[in-house]
């Protein structure tokens, strides 16, 4: 029986290299992956509590994190694409319409 | 030990083939890399049994939204974008930031109480005809009516607002 620690560390090192590839990354594209990286490390978590402490709720949750993740990709993708339309460049520090 | 040896193996994918969506120039082998590392997470969940989502992992993920990603990389024309350099200069913070992150993530992991368990344990699901697939279709019908009624509504703004926001602009 593999320990939950293991799984827990597994989801903490594939959410970090999603925050460090979100932080550092400069093609828009690689930022949104960088995104997916995230919320699949959370979603190895979530399965790993819900089969030690026997509760359907975890698995529940990852369903509706799907759900999101796939909404979440086809709004952003359309993002990218007017974007790349009104400026043609997918680098995020050529975008600085908002001066941020 | 044959459990632990299939966790090695699918951690060392997992953590390899996510540096490598990170860190491939191209963001067309970092679509493929990542198709792989889905692929991987699937397998770990049916470690965990949990059928139901790693179905669920390659069909929507690897599927779906994949498969949309590597249209729009293809329907954009990246041939100047990977010639300069992939990294922002925040690198060594964006560094610095993610280790910090998660050593404090992992220095919590400790601290964790073990909680109460469930009705669900795996006796309980294998003797249930249906198993995995027939009981998340039970709770996420009756406990969860209301968060999967909630979910159709974002997906159906997420159907309106992908149209509206990449068509081409008319001519008025």
């Amino acid at each position: 029986m593999v320990p939950i620690q293991w799984y827990l560390w597994l989801s903490v090192i594939v959410f970090s290299i999603g925050v460090f590839g979100f932080l550092s990354r400069r093609n828009i594209i690689v930022i949104f992956m960088s995104i997916e990286l995230m919320l699949n490390g959370v979603n190895i978590s979530l399965v790993a509590f819900s089969h030690y402490l026997q509760d359907m709720r975890g698995q529940i949750l990852v369903f509706f994190v799907i759900a999101v993740a796939a909404a979440e990709a086809a709004i952003g993708l359309a993002i990218i694409i007017s974007l790349f339309r009104n400026k043609a460049t997918a680098h995020v520090d050529d975008i600085d319409e908002m001066k941020g | 030990m044959l459990a632990e040896i299939f966790f090695a193996y699918f951690a060392v994918v997992i953590v390899l083939t996510s540096i490598l969506v990170i860190a491939s120039r191209n963001p067309v082998h970092s679509v493929l890399w990542m198709l792989l590392l889905f692929f991987h997470i699937a397998g770990l969940y049916l470690m965990l049994d949990a059928e139901f989502l790693a179905a669920i992992q390659i069909i929507i993920y690897a599927g779906a939204i994949l498969v949309l990603f590597l249209f729009v990389v293809l329907l954009l024309n990246l041939k100047e974008e990977i010639k300069g350099r992939p990294f922002s200069r925040i690198f060594v913070i964006a560094l610095v930031l993610a280790i910090g992150m998660a050593v404090v993530i992992s220095s919590t992991m400790k601290l964790l109480p073990p909680g109460p368990v469930g009705q669900y344990s795996m006796d309980m699901i294998r003797a249930t005809k249906g198993g995995n697939s027939s009981i998340i279709g039970r709770v996420m019908y009756t406990e969860f009516l209301f968060p999967f009624e909630i979910a159709s509504t974002i997906l159906l703004v997420a159907i309106i607002g992908a149209i509206v926001l990449a068509k081409k602009r008319l001519r008025s």
